[in-house]
């Protein structure tokens, strides 16, 4: 499904953030990346939705080459996957209904899908009684369930998930793993980055290893070496 | 879905312009202000050309007559000048009409009437007094008369005076000025102009500098530059619908007000001399209503909707 192919990233400054990096990932996996801070997974994902583009090698998504898709195209490839952000990305001005319905007007859905998935979608991560929230009125937790919830209404192909429990306490750490396992049981693909061991434990499953822009470990088992 | 994409990029617009509510207000008080700089443009342009016109209307050559002249070759000299390319309009005042308007003109001072009584006779001369379009082209229109000096059809002149040479100091300085205050005030107006479209663009830049965050997220989950950029240029165009009606409304009470502000400043004298106390704002607005709401509002407009697209265009590059 999707494939970086000898991918390097070297910024302006000549810091190298990805070095000759290659991996794969099924349709209806739920793969893992590990790693320090500044190990090279955000970049990653900045590649997979377009947001940065490799100094050396491709990015493919099925037979897409993202390195080459058009404006449109990226919008369309954006649409397509489901984004998850460390520090939630919720716009500040509109509620947890609007800011999952946004996403629904920009895939061109109609107003009946959306009155009717939105409320659907928050009850799935449990914010139904927080549907007219504005961001600054719910938690850290709360956040990233809209952020999961916004992710998951147009039923995208994968699901990327860059260190979204990073700023929450344990338990809402756990409770938002459990929802991305719920979307993956589903048959959504799901890439999550952390540096969380105990994420990593309880989610199980293929784990690849980063350092200094490197893949160092692709384990089937899910293990947290570092 | 064209429609339903129309409908919910104004909806959003709508919606932005309400939740911001600080911001919005900021921008409308900011474009209201640029928007006066245009207003005060129309303003001062009204009465910039009221005074010229004043000023104008108060320089002419005036041409008189021996007391003796005969009135038939004042009428053809008359016609003659009236033929000639630089002259406005040629008005003749008779002997008669001359006295008649002294009279008139003095009828509460007693002792000059008794002192025109004791003459006997009418002692003012016939005269014509000429107009030039243009202060400039006055000595053209005295040349000519010193060459016709003696038009008579008995070969004596018939002109006692011309009163050109007098008046040639300040006829030719307002020949001067009068261009140099039109130039002056054209390349004014050309610098407020850019001026207030420079303040409103860094304004509405600086509101949506606070949104761009919003516009990448935006742009992250997919969604197409229209889709995001619509409702900021909705938004836009509210701030200038709102400042274009508040300009409006200054402008409208400015006018009302301007004959009492005028006397305040001008002295009741002041104004009088150049007959500014007959509502030159206020009529000047009231006729003129149309094309200064479609100017004030329409540019109020243009310059939102302008300004939010450019300043959007530069965070849409996720």
């Amino acid at each position: 499904m999707i494939y970086f192919d000898k991918v390097s990233k070297i910024y302006a400054d000549e810091s190298i953030a990805l070095d000759q990096v290659s991996f794969g990932v099924q349709p209806n996996e739920f793969l893992t990346i590990v790693g320090h801070s500044g190990a090279g997974k955000s970049t990653l994902i900045k590649m997979l939705i377009a947001e940065e583009r490799p100094s050396e090698g491709s990015v493919f998504f099925e037979s897409a080459n993202i390195n080459k898709l058009k404006k449109r195209e990226i919008n369309k490839l954006r649409r397509r996957i489901g984004t998850v952000f460390q520090d939630f990305r919720l716009i500040p001005n509109k509620t947890a209904y609007e800011n999952i319905a946004f996403v629904m007007e920009a895939a061109g859905r109609t107003d009946a899908e959306i009155h009717s998935d939105v409320p659907h979608v928050l009850e799935l991560v449990d914010l139904g009684k927080k549907i007219w929230s504005f961001p600054h009125e719910l938690s850290g937790g709360e956040k990233q369930r809209v952020a999961i919830a916004r992710a998951i209404v147009t039923q995208p192909d994968i699901i990327i998930a860059d260190e979204p429990t990073g700023n929450l306490d344990p338990i809402n750490t756990y409770e938002i793993i459990k929802i991305l396992q719920k979307i993956h049981k589903m048959g959504t693909t799901v890439l999550l980055t952390t540096h969380n061991k105990g994420v990593v434990d309880e989610v199980g499953g293929r784990v690849l290893t980063m350092e200094k822009g490197k893949i160092i470990r692709d384990d089937k088992a899910g293990k947290y070496v570092l | 879905m064209i429609f339903t994409n129309l409908k919910r990029i104004i909806k959003a617009g709508f919606v932005n312009f309400w939740r911001n509510g600080f911001l919005s207000f900021s921008a409308i008080v900011v474009i209201t202000l640029s928007l006066l700089i245009f207003g005060g443009l129309i303003f001062g342009s009204a009465f910039g050309r009221t005074l010229l016109r004043e000023v104008k209307d108060k320089v002419d050559i005036n041409v008189y007559f021996v007391l003796d002249s005969n009135e038939t070759d004042i009428i053809a000299l008359k016609k003659v000048i009236e033929n000639l390319s630089e002259v406005d309009k040629v008005e003749y005042v008779s002997r008669d009409k001359a006295l008649a308007d002294f009279r008139d003109k003095w009828k509460d001072n007693t002792s000059i009437l008794q002192g025109l009584d004791e003459i006997g006779e009418n002692p003012f001369p016939a005269v014509l007094n000429i107009k030039a379009k243009e202060p400039s082209q006055y000595s053209g229109i005295a040349n000519f008369l010193d060459s016709k000096s003696s038009f008579s059809k008995e070969g004596v002149s018939i002109v006692e005076k011309v009163n050109y040479n007098q008046n040639k100091l300040v006829i030719d300085r307002l020949g001067r000025i009068i261009p140099a205050v039109e130039k002056t005030g054209s390349i004014l107006a050309i610098i407020f102009v850019i001026v207030a479209i420079i303040i409103t663009f860094n304004t509405i830049r600086l509101i949506i500098f606070t949104a761009k965050d919003e516009i990448s997220i935006m742009k992250l989950v997919g969604a197409s530059n229209l889709y995001i950029r619509g409702p900021f240029v909705i938004s836009g165009i509210m701030y200038g619908l709102f400042s274009g009606a508040f300009t409006l409304v200054l402008m409208g009470g400015l006018a009302y007000y301007s004959d009492t502000i005028i006397m305040k400043f001008a002295g009741v004298q002041g104004a009088q001399d150049f007959s500014l106390l007959i509502n030159v704002f206020s009529s000047y607005f009231i006729t003129n209503f149309g094309q200064i709401f479609a100017l004030i509002l329409g540019s109020g407009i243009v310059l939102g909707a302008i300004s939010s697209y450019l300043a959007v265009k530069r965070y849409l590059r996720v």
